[in-house]
């Protein structure tokens, strides 16, 4: 923790210098909160199963002065989904590639942009909502992000504007040397905008890496979100990613959390149905081995009546992966008719493989309808038999039953071409074929 | 083809097959009748391998081998098929999936290439005429909602596309009516080759005047108390077990 204090310390002027008024303005009273708080140990509930200070103890660069760096991704990565034309957009480390840009025109009024040229551009956007969501006195995490963060995204659908292609963003972790990388996200639809947004994050190098991200995310009235998050990234990368989102009356969102590939994840995921009638699905999907670990947290926060909510995390571990689910969902007083479901169902294929689940359920309203609940089971012994009968190999057979454990959480995947593409990419990963990222042909060497 | 030379089977610590001797030659069908709990579905699963019973005595060669070094889809490999008494549902594994896994593995075992998509489809298409197997269950996850006869029609099916040497037919006429008793038995015959053979278990003589048994042999607490003709099958319907038992001094 220290090292990050002394950083700051040493580097607020430079971090300032480099960025815009509109994030800077929130620097110092988020350095003060970290100070206070810093790191959470295991004893704060929602980090009860992630060891923070641990993994930020190694010594990582920070190019804090913002050191362009040598690579033109739109050449060198071939990450589209084949058959889904998105809007292709890159974010290499914290910083938006601008130096080559989509063919397609985004609809009118539309910004896909850099969040540090956004809050220049749209000082009273950007600062009406930046830190508003992810509040720094909450989470030393969202503290030390928003102390060092100095670029990022920015999204931006005005009222009643519908994006039809999905906007892509290909998050790139490329250095010579390790790495530590601030990102921060600000997604804002207006009132009836609907958006379907895709982030893959890829790790360009080896060398290991350490992202905290921030995602905020504020869904008007009657909006539509779809956001999908899909890592594929290697062993020595370790990330934490606060998602935080909105919703007001009337809207819908779709938010999938895909973990196909990693060292150490730690996902986050705050959301608030502020608005009546706000409907919003919350999906998981883990693939984990060797000694990967994912930690995914959760609270759903029911402030208003006639929500909906559902949620469901699947998990399949193997080897001595270590992983656990934390999900909560808080029915607050006066929620009535709230509905809401939460799953969390685990598949271990091997005995050293953990999952540390808790499904949590609060209700303060009386008239409502919610059920949680988890599962953890093992590979059917009888239906390894069944096919091993038929001639199929152990191995095939473990990664059918895996795959069909899997299977429904990709079939909630409403963009066609990306639920293919993850079919494929899901059973190349239990083929043991994917322990580098398939989208971009840099890894591959 | 197949030997069997006084096998001893247990499960859990408790033994079920008590010294069984059976010879299956080439082309013949032999049909093994018993009491219920007598060990009949246990003798199938050991002979394809299932690990949750343990052989304690004796020997299992198949045309030459010594099948309990195998595991269980080497068998299968080697040309056993079980068409299970209870079939399992695997929820999220298509049958294509499923099928196209199992015959892939098997002409891999060959020496041939996996088939083409379009080929595989179309044999699929033909084999499901064989037992009239609606094409809707085809595209569904594994026997999943299958009711208890099209499940065992899915077995024949399965047993239509994979081709093996030697089947075992695990009270597959339960379950079926007459009508779809009469097609999967049907459906059996056309599969049979001069050189396939096969044990069928069954209570019942309908399905023994379809299929015409070379030999019957009666299975009781775990040991083949007698061996007949196929007019042996005749008798225990007309008569039940008893007499077989006191016969044997049971
Ligand atoms: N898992 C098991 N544990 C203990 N006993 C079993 C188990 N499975 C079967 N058995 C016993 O083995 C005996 C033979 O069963 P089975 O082979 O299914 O008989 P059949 O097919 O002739 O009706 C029965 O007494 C049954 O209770
Ligand atoms: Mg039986």
């Amino acid at each position: 923790m220290k090292q990050y204090i002394e950083l700051y310390e040493q580097c607020r002027g430079m971090l300032n210098g480099h960025s815009a008024p509109v994030l800077n303005a929130l620097r110092e009273e988020a350095f003060g909160h970290f100070r206070q708080m810093g790191f959470p140990s295991q004893k704060v509930e929602r980090y009860k199963y992630t060891d923070v200070a641990r993994h930020f103890a190694p010594d990582f660069g920070l190019n804090l002065n913002r050191l362009s760096i040598p690579v033109n991704p739109y050449e060198v990565f071939k990450c589209d989904v084949p058959n889904l034309s998105t809007s292709l957009y890159f974010v290499v480390n914290d910083q938006f590639y601008d130096k080559a840009l989509p063919a397609v025109p985004l609809p009118e009024g539309v910004v896909v942009d850099s969040l540090c040229r956004a809050a220049e551009t749209f000082p009273e956007l950007v600062k009406h909502h930046y830190g508003t969501l992810a509040r720094s006195r909450k989470d030393a995490l969202n503290a030390l992000n928003t102390m060092f963060c100095q670029d990022g995204l920015f999204v931006y659908v005005p009222r009643n504007v519908v994006v039809e292609r999905p906007i892509q963003i290909v998050n790139v972790l490329r250095s010579d040397v390790s790495l530590m990388v601030n990102r921060r996200v600000l997604v804002i639809l207006e009132e009836g905008a609907s958006a379907t947004l895709l982030f893959c994050d890829h790790a360009m190098d080896s060398h290991a890496f350490l992202t905290t991200q921030v995602i905020e995310t504020f869904v008007g009235e009657n909006a539509h979100l779809e956001l999908y998050e899909l890592e594929e990234t290697h062993v020595r990368n370790t990330r934490f990613s606060n998602l935080y989102a909105d919703q007001k009356a009337y809207s819908s969102a779709v938010l999938d959390n895909i973990t196909l590939h990693n060292g150490v994840t730690r996902n986050r995921t705050d959301l608030t149905l502020s608005g009546e009638y706000a409907e919003t699905t919350l999906n998981g999907l883990v693939i984990a081995d060797k000694e990967q670990q994912v930690d995914n947290n959760t609270l759903i926060d029911h402030r208003v009546p006639h929500c909906q909510s559902q949620q469901l995390y699947k998990y399949v571990l193997d080897d001595k992966a270590r992983c656990a689910f934390a999900g909560r969902v808080l029915v607050r007083e006066g929620a009535q008719k709230t509905v809401s479901q939460e799953t969390n169902a685990n598949l271990l294929g091997s005995r050293e493989a953990r999952i540390y689940t808790q499904p949590m359920l609060e209700i303060y309203a009386d008239d409502v309808k919610c059920s949680h609940g988890s599962t953890v089971g093992q590979l059917g012994e009888q239906a390894m038999f069944y096919m091993q009968q038929r001639g199929i190999p152990y191995e095939e057979a473990r990664m059918l039953l895996k795959f069909a454990f899997a299977a429904d959480v990709l079939s909630t995947i409403h963009l066609d071409a990306l639920h293919d593409r993850l079919n494929y990419l899901v059973d190349k990963r239990f083929r043991g074929e994917l322990n580098k990222c398939e989208g971009c042909r840099m890894c591959k060497n | 083809m197949l030997e069997i030379r006084n096998l001893h089977a247990s499960i859990n610590g408790k033994e079920i097959l008590k010294g069984i001797d059976l010879t299956i030659r080439d082309g013949e069908v032999h049909a093994i009748m018993g009491t219920n709990g007598a060990g009949k579905s246990t003798l199938s699963h050991v002979i394809v391998g299932n690990p949750a019973y343990e052989v304690t005595e004796g020997e299992i060669i198949f045309n030459g081998k010594n099948l309990l070094e195998m595991n269980t889809e080497e068998r299968a490999l080697e040309g056993i098929f079980l068409s299970f008494q209870q079939p399992v549902e695997i929820p999220g594994v298509s049958m294509t999936h499923f099928m196209r896994a199992a015959l892939n593995a098997r002409r891999k075992h060959e020496g041939l290439e996996p088939l083409p998509a379009g080929e595989f489809l179309k044999l699929m298409r033909e084999k499901r005429k064989i037992v009239e197997l609606d094409s809707k269950l085809a595209n569904r996850s594994v026997n999943e909602g299958f009711s208890g006869g099209e499940k065992k029609r899915n077995e024949i099916f399965q047993m239509a596309m994979l081709e093996p040497r030697f089947s075992i037919l695990d009270e597959t006429d339960s379950g079926l009516d007459v009508d779809a008793l009469r097609i999967v038995a049907e459906g059996f015959n056309k599969l049979r080759r001069p050189e396939t053979s096969a044990m069928v278990i069954t209570h019942y003589q309908r399905l023994l005047d379809y299929l015409r048994p070379d030999i019957i042999h009666v299975l009781i607490d775990g040991r083949i108390i007698k061996t007949a003709g196929p007019e042996l099958a005749l008798e225990i319907e007309e008569k039940g077990f008893d007499w077989i038992k006191e016969e044997a001094g049971l």
